[in-house]
This record gives C-alpha cells, structure tokens and sequence, in this order.
C-alpha cells in the first residue's frame, strides 16, 4: 500500500496526516480508519494535513468531501493544511475551497479550532 | 473497442501500449508507466503531474464503471508521441456510458453511494488540451487525450 496514515488526537482534535498516494486504491483505506477514530469518540473536529501527500486525484476528492460531511453532521469543523498546487488546483475545480477552510501548516490550523470551539 | 495497431504506428512517432487487469493496484502502476514514457519529452513537474492524475482518472472509470469492478476485466492504454504532443488512449470493453452528456457534468456521479465526487471528466478536460469520449453501451468506452508538452528546453534556446 502506497500511502499512509497517522493519526493524533489533541484534546477533542483529530489530526489525520496522510502520506503517499491517494487514488481510488487507497481510498477505502483511508474512508475506513478516518470514520473509525472519529466514531471512537472525543472528535470535534478534524485537521487533514497533506504535507507528505505525494499524488491525489478525484478519488481523494471524494474521501476528503465524505469526511467533511460526517464532522459537519456531528457539528464540528474539518480543516486542511499543507495543500500544495497541485492538490490546490483539484480544489478549486471541484469547489471543495469554498467549504473547507485552508491553512499553511497544522499549527495555524489547530490556533483556529481552538478559538472556534 | 479496439485500435488497429497501424493508427498509431503510420505516423512515424514513437509509442507504447499496454494492457492489464481491471484491478485498483494497477491505477498506480498505469500513471507511472505513462508518466515514464513522457520522459523523454522533458516535461515538468506540474506537466506530469496532470498527466499521472488524467491516467488516475481514466482508468479508475475504466475498472469502477466500465466492470463495475470486476477484476477480470482488460484495460488498455495507448500512447504515441509526435513531436511534442503526447496522445493517450485508455479504453475498456466494459459497461458503456448510458447518458454521455450527464456523465460529463461536474459533481455528477451515477454511483454517488461510493463517494465518488463526479470530478473525473471536468479534470481530463481541464488538465489536457483535447479530450474525447466515444462510448458505446455494452461494447465499452475509450477515451482518447492530447496535450502538447511545453518541454523546458524551450526555456533554454
């Protein structure tokens, strides 16, 4: 399997960092162990950091957009950061930069989370 | 559906096909294959990266809709190179497209129980400079795409 997940919790913050490639292969995976830590419970919000996140493409949009509505459901925020061009670009032209908030690194990201909540 | 051999060798360029499984791991491996062979045109970063994520696209459609994944299934990938125009072709002998028009609207996904996000097409149309679907039901879909590779020599002249 070419990508990879870590996944930490701070405080009722779910930081899921992805790592490699994240296509139609690897979306199961990642949809899977996502909706698990967060159904584990404590999660309000979540902070998808891509800073090791090497290809993505359509199918990522869809697991990315599938997690957004599952913490928009349980009433918390889902925040990215570290989207590079690339990525950037997949966002604009499916829309999802008008409903996901984007910050430059996890530390601006969680700052936000915690004024939010 | 299947291209004569001699359409893409009787314009003097170079190319390569393949042919493989209907199976997810072989997405990774078909964008790197493609991604390898445009090599010699010298592409950047930002070029080949549109070129792995449109393979990433065709060929996910190819093994989600055209078999609905079926992992018995054969998809076929053509490229030839003319110039500094690449040409792509990736095809299946799967399914068809019921509703063309639909299938190319953005967001739209005939299998939106998946999470897929609809954003397939819009993205081979956006990344490539010519992109064409024929499709036909119960015979199978090919896609064919072009773009022109600003090759970073150009840069240097």
């Amino acid at each position: 399997m070419n990508l990879q997940l870590e996944l930490e919790q701070r405080r009722q913050v779910l930081i899921v960092r992805l790592r490699g490639e994240l296509d139609h292969h690897t979306a199961e995976t990642v949809r899977t162990r996502m909706d698990e830590a967060i159904q584990r419970g404590r999660v309000e919000h979540l902070v998808l950091s891509l800073e090791d996140l090497t290809f993505m493409d359509s199918s990522g949009l869809g697991v990315i957009l599938g997690r957004y509505k599952v913490i928009k459901n349980l009433g918390g925020k889902m925040v990215v950061c570290h989207v590079n061009p690339s990525v950037h670009r997949l966002f604009e032209l499916s829309g999802l930069f008008k409903i996901l908030a984007i910050y430059e690194n996890e530390r601006s990201a969680l700052t936000e989370l915690e004024v939010v909540s | 559906m299947s291209e004569k051999l001699e359409d893409v060798t009787q314009n003097g360029g170079n190319f390569m096909t393949l042919q493989f499984a209907s199976r997810s791991e072989n997405e990774a491996f078909a964008r790197v294959a493609v991604a390898a062979f445009v090599t010699q045109l010298d592409p950047t970063m930002d070029e080949l990266t549109d070129l792995k994520t449109v393979v990433s696209e065709a060929v996910t459609n190819c093994i989600i809709h055209g078999y609905d994944n079926d992992p018995n299934g054969i998809v076929k990938i053509s490229a030839q190179i003319i110039d500094e125009t690449i040409s792509i072709t990736i095809e299946d002998n799967g399914h068809g497209i019921e509703d063309l028009e639909l299938a190319k609207q953005p967001l739209y996904t005939s299998k939106p129980e998946l999470e897929r996000s609809g954003m397939g097409f819009t993205i081979m149309e956006n990344f490539m400079d010519e992109f064409e679907v024929i499709s036909e039901l119960g015979s199978g879909t090919r896609i064919r795409m072009k773009k022109r590779i600003e090759s970073k020599k150009a840069l240097y002249n």
